[in-house]
């Protein structure tokens, strides 16, 4: 349980990244939670509830508020993950996504700079934090000042890994590489983003016009720690079809049921072009708090009540 | 069975034949990629220590351990005799198996065994024990100079600090999990 004091700093968090979207003229949404249907996708398992789902994302309510014109929209919510509990993972935890139209993953990554170094600056004297932009946690000194280390998942594997990212990814050994020996070396003296999955991994991210091999896909990493995850959204309702089709049988070989998003997918070509990005608020202050464990931001867990 | 979504420290799992424990633990997952699950494990009879990456769908047996209460009997050579209290039966284990637990082994105390199948494995000391001091220094009285604890040995060799009153025949408290003095106990 969170210690007034503790509170006080886990509202002001929130304040300071509500301030910083509101300024920019996003416009705060707050979707269902519980979902008929959810996006497919083969590695998170969904909490049931009355026939229906908590969801594991508001991704597919707030991509169905874009189609109906919405431009710029933000939310900080709840959600539910089955089974994933550890240092960095609860099975219920606070999310932060927006979405942006007009931009790609790239804007999404200077935005990103922009947003820490502004909710750093209006919460001075983070327990995490020394001479007011340098991080430390774990071991690790990260500047925070603009520009942050831009580095490709191919770069990544191979100054860091002993096979390439397309070796590891064949033997489907790409997670676990990239967990055991990529990961602990990102973002340690800086933050990076590491971006340009292979299409494989980027489900909803739209395929690079460079390179076909890749969706524009990154992951937000400091000290180590994942922080965001974003994408220049895949929009075309064909191709995310045929994503989600390949999705839902790899969870039937598994043993579970999934459904096609008709109604996503029907609004999905009212999108254009768009950039979304999702955030862990409690990692986020767990960074900044100086603490070890998600589960010591939160002001409850399950486990306490 | 167990799944890997049951791994957390301290579980017990059966691996090719042999029973280990999990002596770390760590859940992680990449994005929106697999589960994985990696552990730092302890072969329960060997010792031999190793750290392995799980997924969701690995699955281990359960171990067949057994804890039994027993009285160590006596030592002969390198071998630790204990019986079975209610059924007589004697089984013996090795010096290297009982390790650090021989600081604290006197003839004729009870402990847990644990056996894996019929073969035993590991002792389980009680949490306290009472041991005879057999060397200590006097204890100089109204030396105020001294400092607050002494070094002394018990009955089976093994040595702790203690408060400067306790003397050579004393028999004194231990906790077997820290090896660190209680209090001195009369009988």
């Amino acid at each position: 349980m969170l210690s007034p004091a503790g509170l006080r700093q886990r509202s002001d968090l929130l304040q300071a990244i509500r301030s910083f979207f509101l300024e920019r003229d996003y416009i705060e949404v707050d979707t269902p939670l519980r979902l008929p249907i959810l996006i497919p996708e083969p590695h998170l398992i969904p909490f049931s509830s009355e026939g229906c789902f908590l969801q594991t994302s508001p991704e597919i309510c707030m991509k169905r508020l874009l189609a109906g014109g919405c431009e710029r929209i933000f939310q900080i919510c709840h959600c539910f993950r089955k089974e994933e509990c550890g240092r960095l993972h609860q099975a219920e935890f606070t999310m932060l996504e927006w979405y942006h139209k007009g931009w790609n993953y790239f804007d999404l990554m200077r935005q990103c700079e922009e947003l820490i170094g502004w909710v750093v600056r209006k919460i001075p004297g983070c327990a995490g934090l020394t001479d007011g932009d340098r991080l430390r946690w774990q071991g690790a000194e990260v500047a925070l000042a603009p520009p942050w280390e831009r580095l490709t998942v191919a770069e990544a594997f191979q100054r860091y890994a002993a096979v390439s990212a397309t070796d590891a990814l064949r033997a489907d050994r790409f997670d676990e590489i990239l967990v055991v020996e990529v990961e602990p070396n990102l973002g340690r003296t800086r933050p990076v983003f590491l971006y340009d999955y292979p299409v494989e991994l980027g489900s909803l991210a739209r395929r690079s016009r460079n390179n076909p091999a890749v969706a524009e896909r990154f992951e937000l990493y400091v000290a180590g720690v994942e922080l965001a995850n974003g994408f220049s959204e895949l929009t075309d309702p064909l191709e995310q079809r045929q994503r989600f089709q390949r999705a839902i049988e790899q969870i039937q070989e598994g043993g579970k049921t999934a459904e096609m998003p008709e109604r996503l997918l029907a609004d999905l070509s009212r999108l254009g072009e768009v950039a979304g990005i999702a955030l862990g608020v409690d990692r986020l202050c767990m960074l900044l708090l100086g603490h070890k464990d998600i589960a010591q931001t939160a002001p409850l867990i399950f486990a306490e009540l | 069975m167990y799944t890997a979504s049951d791994l957390r420290k301290g579980l017990k799992i059966q691996i090719d034949g042999e029973p280990y424990i999990v002596t770390e633990f760590d859940f992680s997952k990449p994005g929106k990629g697999q589960a994985l699950y990696r552990t730092k494990m302890r072969n329960m009879i060997t010792g031999v220590q190793f750290t392995q990456t799980y997924r969701s769908n690995d699955k281990f047996d359960r171990p067949n351990l057994e804890e039994r209460k027993m009285q160590f009997l006596y030592a002969q050579d390198n071998e630790y005799h204990f019986m079975d209290t209610s059924s007589y039966e004697q089984i013996f284990l090795t010096k290297e198996q009982l390790g650090d637990n021989l600081s604290f082994l006197i003839d004729n105390m009870e402990v847990e065994v644990l056996f894996f199948g019929d073969r035993p494995i590991d002792i389980t000391l009680p949490t306290f024990v009472n041991l005879e001091v057999t060397v200590a220094d006097p204890w100089a009285k109204g030396d105020t100079s001294g400092s607050d604890t002494k070094p002394v040995t018990v009955q089976t060799g093994f040595q702790l600090q203690v408060p400067p009153f306790v003397e050579q025949g004393d028999k004194i408290q231990i906790d077997t999990r820290t090896g660190s003095y209680i209090t001195r106990v009369k009988e």
